[in-house]
C-alpha cells in the first residue's frame, strides 16, 4: 500500500495543478478521440446513407453534387431533366425503380421535396427497413396538398398531424418569397437517421405545379433516384449517359461517389489529426512542467522517505506513478469531455445533413487514445522522476553538526 | 551489535578550494545489544554526519560499520536502504515528519520499506504507547512541538529496530518536554531490547545516561597545516 499512498498523498498535496493539469489532459483525451471517431463515424455514416438507392440520374454536371443534391439535400441542384428522360430510365429493363424528385422550395430552411409515394412504400432505405408513418399520421395522398415531415424537421418546427404551412421559393429560407399554396400535414416520418429526416415531402407535382414556378417545366423532375436490378448494368448506364450521351449525368456507385470526396477532404482530417496530437504532446508536457516545478517543494519529503529506508528506484517509481495517475484521471474525464464534445459535433451533422453519428458507437481509438495519454504522461514523468532519484538525503534533511 | 573501526568520511570543502577535507575519523566505537549511551558533541563537530553513516544515508569512504554481521560501508546503497529499513530507527532533531501525511501515515511509513511490511495494527499500538491514540488521524501540523516529537519516536520504533539513532531529540523542545521526550525513548527503547545511540550536546540529556563518550575523543579527523603537514 505504501506507493499508492505515496502517490494519493502527494496528488492531494498538490490538489490545484493536479486538477488544472488532469483537466488539459481530459481536454486532450477527449479532442484527440473527437478528432478520430468523427472522422471514422461521419465517413462510415456518409458511405452507408445511399438511403437504399444504387445510383441517381440529374442534369448534366458534377456526380458528387448530383449526389450531394438528392441523396443528402445538400448544395443547389445542377438543372432538370425531362419527363421523357425520367420516363426512359424508368422503363429500362436493368432499373428495378426509379424515384423521381423535384426540388425547388423550403419552409422555413428545410428542403420541400416532391416525389412519389412508392419512396415510402416500395424502398427499403436500408437493409431491411422502409420508411414508417409515426401513429396517427398516414402518407400524403397522389397530388393533394399534403405533406409528410421528416422526424426532425417535425421536431425542430413542431409540426405535428393536422398543422398547415405555406412554401416559400428556392431553396434558402426567404420570408418575401412565401408561396400562396397552404399543405397540410398528413404524417410524420418515423426516426431513418438519414437525410429524409430533415426534409419536408410532398408529392411530385405539388413542386411541379407551384405558384411562380415556371409552367414550362411542370413536368421536369429535378433529379431520379435508381435501384438496379443487378450492378453491372451500372457501368452499361454510366457508359450510355456519361460517355454516349451530353445531357445528363448518371451518378454511380454513390458510395464510392461520397468515398471519393472523403478522398479529397483527407487532408483536413490530417490537419486535425496533427493539432490533436499536438494537444496530447502539450498536455504530457504540461505533466512534465507541473511535476517538475513541485519538485523543490517536495525534496524535503522524498529525502525523509529514503531516510526512511525507501530505494531509490521507489521514489522514481513514485513520481513517475503520480505522473501516470494524473494521465488517468484525466483520460478518464477526458470520456466526459468526448461524450459532450462528440453529441455537439453530431447535433451540427445532424442538423445539416440528417445523417446521425452513434455518439457511443465503440472503436479502438477509445482505448488506444486513453492509454497512449496515461503512457505519455508516465514518460513525462521521467525527467522529474530522475530528479527525484537525485535527491541527496543527508544534504536535504539536515545541517550537518 | 554496532561495531565500528578506522571509520572514514571526507567531504570536498569549498573552503579548501575543493580539496576533500576529512570530518569523520573514529577508529573504533562499539554498542552492545540493547545497550543505551550518549555521545557529547558540540555543533559542527561531526555528530550528525557520523550518524548518517551509520544509518547508511552517508556512503563512508573507509573503514567498517557492522551492524549485527553486516557491514554497511562494504553494501551498496541500495542494500544499506534495506537494512536502514528493516534495522535502524532514526529520530532526527528536526523530528522530520511528513506534514501531507496523518500520524499513522507517518509510522505506516516507517514500517512500509522493511521486509515485515506494513502493520496497521502495530503502528496504531505503537502510537498508543506514546499516548497518541486520539490523534491517529491528525497532521503533524495540528499537533504540539512534543506531540509531534513522540511521532517521531512511534515512527521509529514502530518496525522493532535493533538499533535506535537519536540526533539531539529534545533540541526543539523545551526542558520539561525534553524530559519526558528522552524518558519516553529510553523507555520505549528498553521495551523494544533496541540498542540506543543518542548524541546531544545538553547535558540535562547527557545526565541521564551511564555511559556517555565526548564525540571528539571518538572522532579525530587530520587536519591539514598551513605548512603542509597532517595532525590528528
Amino acid at each position: 500500500m505504501t506507493l499508492p499512498l505515496i502517490v494519493y498523498r502527494s496528488l492531494r498535496q498538490h490538489a490545484l495543478s493536479t486538477l488544472v493539469t488532469a483537466g488539459s489532459i481530459a481536454l486532450a483525451t477527449g479532442l484527440l478521440m473527437v478528432v478520430w471517431m468523427v472522422k471514422v463515424q461521419s465517413q462510415k455514416a456518409f458511405l452507408e446513407t445511399s438511403t437504399g438507392f444504387d445510383a441517381v440520374l440529374g442534369a448534366r454536371g458534377s456526380k458528387l453534387q448530383l449526389v450531394l443534391n438528392s441523396i443528402f439535400h445538400l448544395e443547389a441542384s445542377a438543372g432538370n431533366l425531362s419527363a421523357a428522360d425520367y420516363a426512359q430510365i424508368k422503363r429500362h429493363p436493368a432499373v428495378k425503380s426509379a424515384i423521381p424528385l423535384a426540388l425547388g422550395d423550403n419552409y422555413l430552411g428545410y428542403r420541400i421535396v416532391g416525389t412519389v409515394e412508392e419512396l415510402f412504400t416500395q424502398v427499403d432505405y436500408s437493409p431491411g427497413r422502409k420508411h414508417a408513418i409515426q401513429p396517427g399520421g398516414r402518407l400524403f395522398a397522389g397530388s393533394a396538398r399534403e405533406a409528410v415531415a421528416g422526424s426532425f424537421v417535425a421536431k425542430k418546427l413542431g409540426l405535428k398531424v393536422g398543422d398547415t404551412f405555406r412554401p416559400y421559393h428556392g431553396l434558402v429560407f426567404d420570408p418575401a418569397t412565401q408561396h400562396e399554396e397552404v399543405y397540410t400535414i398528413t404524417g410524420v416520418l418515423a426516426p431513418t437517421s438519414t437525410p429524409a429526416d430533415k426534409v419536408l415531402w410532398i408529392p411530385l407535382a405539388g413542386i411541379q405545379t407551384m405558384q411562380g414556378h415556371d409552367p414550362k417545366a411542370a413536368t421536369d423532375v429535378s433529379a431520379v433516384l435508381i435501384q438496379l436490378r443487378a450492378p453491372t448494368a451500372g457501368f452499361m448506364l454510366d457508359l450510355m449517359y456519361n460517355r454516349q450521351g451530353n445531357r445528363l449525368t448518371f451518378a454511380y456507385p454513390v458510395a464510392a461517389i461520397i468515398a471519393d470526396l472523403f478522398g479529397k477532404i483527407g487532408w483536413f482530417d490530417r490537419v486535425l489529426a496533427l493539432v490533436a496530437y499536438l494537444v496530447a504532446l502539450v498536455a504530457a508536457g504540461s505533466v512534465l512542467s507541473s511535476i517538475y516545478a513541485s519538485m523543490s517543494a517536495r525534496r524535503r519529503d522524498l529525502a525523509i522517505l529514503r531516510a526512511l529506508g525507501a530505494r531509490r528506484r521507489t521514489v522514481f517509481g513514485a513520481v513517475v506513478a503520480e505522473a501516470a495517475v494524473i494521465g488517468l484521471i484525466g483520460a478518464a474525464a477526458g470520456f466526459a469531455v468526448y461524450l459532450g464534445l462528440l453529441a455537439a459535433v453530431a447535433g451540427v451533422i445532424r442538423a445539416q445533413t440528417g445523417v446521425a453519428i452513434d455518439v457511443f458507437a465503440g472503436h479502438a481509438v477509445l482505448w488506444i487514445g486513453p492509454a497512449g495519454m496515461v503512457a505519455l504522461c508516465a514518460l513525462g514523468g521521467i525527467v522529474p522522476a530522475i530528479k527525484a532519484y537525485r535527491v541527496p538525503v543527508a544534504e536535504t534533511l539536515a545541517p550537518t553538526s | 551489535m554496532l561495531v565500528i573501526t578506522d571509520l572514514l568520511k571526507r567531504f570536498a570543502s569549498p573552503e579548501a578550494g575543493g580539496e576533500s577535507v576529512e570530518i569523520v575519523r573514529v577508529p573504533a566505537f562499539s554498542l552492545e545489544a540493547g545497550a543505551h549511551a550518549a555521545l557529547r558533541g558540540e555543533s559542527g563537530s561531526g555528530k550528525t554526519t557520523f550518524l548518517n553513516l551509520i544509518a547508511g544515508i552517508l556512503a563512508a569512504d573507509e573503514g567498517k560499520i557492522v551492524i549485527d554481521g553486516d557491514d554497511m560501508v562494504a553494501l551498496g546503497e541500495s542494500a544499506r536502504d534495506r537494512i536502514r529499513a528493516a534495522r535502524i530507527g532514526y529520530i532526527f532533531q528536526t523530528f522530520n515528519l511528513l506534514q501531507g501525511y496523518t500520524v499513522l501515515e507517518n509510522v505506516i511509513l516507517g514500517m512500509s520499506f522493511g521486509p515485515g511490511g506494513v502493520d496497521r495494527a502495530r503502528a496504531r499500538a505503537v502510537l498508543e504507547r506514546v499516548g497518541l491514540g486520539h490523534r491517529l488521524d491528525h497532521f503533524p501540523r495540528q499537533l504540539s512541538t512534543g506531540q509531534q516529537q513522540r511521532v517521531a519516536v512511534a515512527r521509529a520504533l514502530a518496525n522493532r529496530p535493533r538499533l535506535v539513532l537519536a540526533d539531539e531529540p529534545t533540541g526543539n523542545l523545551d526542558r520539561a518536554h525534553g524530559r519526558d521526550a528522552l524518558a519516553l525513548i529510553r523507555e520505549a527503547c528498553r521495551e523494544a531490547g533496541a540498542a540506543l545511540l543518542l548524541v546531544s550536546h545538553d547535558p540535562e540529556v547527557l545526565k541521564q545516561f551511564d555511559h556517555v563518550r565526548d564525540f571528539a575523543d571518538l572522532n579525530r579527523p587530520r587536519v591539514r597545516t598551513e605548512a603542509g603537514t597532517v595532525r590528528s
